[in-house]
């Protein structure tokens, strides 16, 4: 399977992603506008808390290519991070307070520098995130220490496993992805990652496989721990519940399935005030592949830059222009606050 | 042909409104359906799988469709809502066999 950008779909230009969302628009059917739902709760403008987490996108290129992915990435993808870039995040960071660095991408691990920008923010006394596909782990010899680096930098691993079904994972994530998955996962626990007391955390992040949104958290939780240690003997820490936002190949699927007006009814349905006031992009910075600053890693995709005069770029950081931003918001901002709310932590409300 | 059906699937989600003829018993109705629901002894995915197996069982189309979506949203696969169908049918099967004892019973009082 191809990237949207490879195939030349339309879906790849963000303008026209934008231009399905609108409220205004003219086909199927219309919503209301997310920025008016968020007036009525009285949350626009919508304001920056404290800045606790730089998510860093270090590139497109991954080794899957998965059917609800809003970055569109895949191997075909070769927009990836610089040395550079990651010196200017690093520079960034040593001006500021911000404990949390999430690294994401695409496959992070595919960058070249990858190893060397952990050590540097690790060097920092940073807390490392690293949202790991967990089938690079075993994809080709180079990656197979993976888990050891890891634990010399305390890294946080956040690894997406839709189901512990290996038909629904499949369905979502490619053909062998469960069992290649489990494989990871065996080694992940045998260094320690997600073993009770070893203070090494491995978490797993379910989103649905389809045009629904994902239960409790903590149901779903104790059923994957349930089924994941009796048929596969895996262990891990929390499971983070994250709905699929309407963004990339999730609205591509959503709209060639037909389940696009559904889902979107859905979204709206369940908007919850209490989510919407906790959603991440408040205490959140996401940096671009190419250095350029947004408030959330959907924004990123959808080239909706942070709405400040200046400082969009992270050579720029400034803290105080940042905290005084307001934050760019659109349609696709229904995923995050639908029912129990949606981060990259998880449920948020 | 016309396109007419006595099941809409648009009217699901009209299931609500039966309230505006009868409020109070309505109330009541909703009120009970949600707290029979809620994660306590048996947990949401198992009482939405359980729902899922009733309504193949008294063929309610707007159920079917409710609790499809609702056992996907709580985590079932697709293995668990089929085993799920094939206890509701092997209860109504078996409910129709047992009665045959009493066929039984019958037509050894009446034969020689």
């Amino acid at each position: 399977m191809k990237s949207l950008h490879a195939q030349h779909h339309a879906l790849a230009d963000s303008t026209y992603q934008l231009d399905v969302l609108n409220p205004a628009q003219t086909v199927g059917a219309r919503f209301p506008a997310f920025a008016a739902k968020l007036r009525e709760t009285g949350l626009l403008p919508l304001r920056p808390t404290e800045m606790k987490v730089m998510q860093i996108n270090v590139g497109k290129m991954c080794n899957q290519v998965c059917k609800h992915c809003h970055v569109d990435a895949g191997p075909d993808r070769t927009e990836i991070m610089t040395r550079e870039t990651m010196q200017q995040c690093l520079d960034a960071l040593a001006q500021t307070d911000i404990q949390v660095v999430d690294l994401t991408g695409g496959a992070p691990e595919m960058n070249p520098d990858f190893r060397w920008f952990v050590e540097g923010i690790s060097a920092l006394g940073r807390q490392v995130i690293v949202r790991c596909n967990l089938t690079i782990i075993v994809a080709n010899k180079k990656y197979n220490d993976l888990p050891e680096f890891f634990v010399k930098h305390g890294v946080q691993v956040v690894s997406s496993l839709p189901h512990f079904a290996a038909g629904r994972t499949d369905a979502q994530r490619g053909e062998g992805v469960f069992d290649r998955s489990m494989r990871a996962l065996h080694m992940l626990n045998a260094v320690g990652y997600g073993i009770e007391g070893s203070g090494l955390m491995l978490d797993l992040v379910y989103n649905p496989s389809g045009a629904f949104l994902p239960g409790n958290q903590v149901s779903l939780e104790r059923e994957f721990k349930q089924r994941l240690t009796r048929d596969h003997g895996v262990s891990f820490n929390n499971l983070l519940a994250i709905t699929n936002l309407p963004v990339s190949r999730f609205l591509d699927y959503l709209i060639e399935s037909g389940n696009y007006d559904g889902y979107m009814d859905k979204l709206v349905q369940a908007y919850n005030p209490v989510a919407a006031a906790n959603v991440m992009c408040r205490s959140t910075i996401s940096v671009g592949w190419d250095g350029l600053l947004y408030d959330c890693d959907f924004n990123q995709m959808l080239d909706l830059p942070v709405a400040t005069a200046s400082a969009r770029h992270i050579r720029d950081f400034d803290l105080d222009a940042l905290q005084n931003r307001n934050i760019v918001v659109n349609q696709h901002c229904y995923g995050c606050t639908a029912g129990a709310g949606s981060s990259c932590g998880g449920a948020t409300a | 042909m016309s396109d007419a059906s006595y099941y809409n699937p648009a009217d699901l989600a009209k299931f609500g409104k039966i309230s505006e003829w009868q409020p109070e018993m309505g109330r009541k109705f909703f009120d009970y359906y949600g707290e029979v629901f809620k994660e306590g002894a048996l947990s949401e995915r198992e009482k939405a799988l359980i729902a899922l197996a009733v309504a193949h069982v008294v063929q309610c189309p707007y159920c079917i469709d409710a609790y499809t979506a609702d056992s996907l949203q709580k985590g079932a696969d697709e293995a668990q809502m089929m085993e799920a169908v094939h206890v509701g049918a092997a209860i109504k099967g078996g409910a129709t066999l047992v009665h045959a004892t009493m066929m039984m019973n019958k037509a050894k009082e009446l034969s020689m």
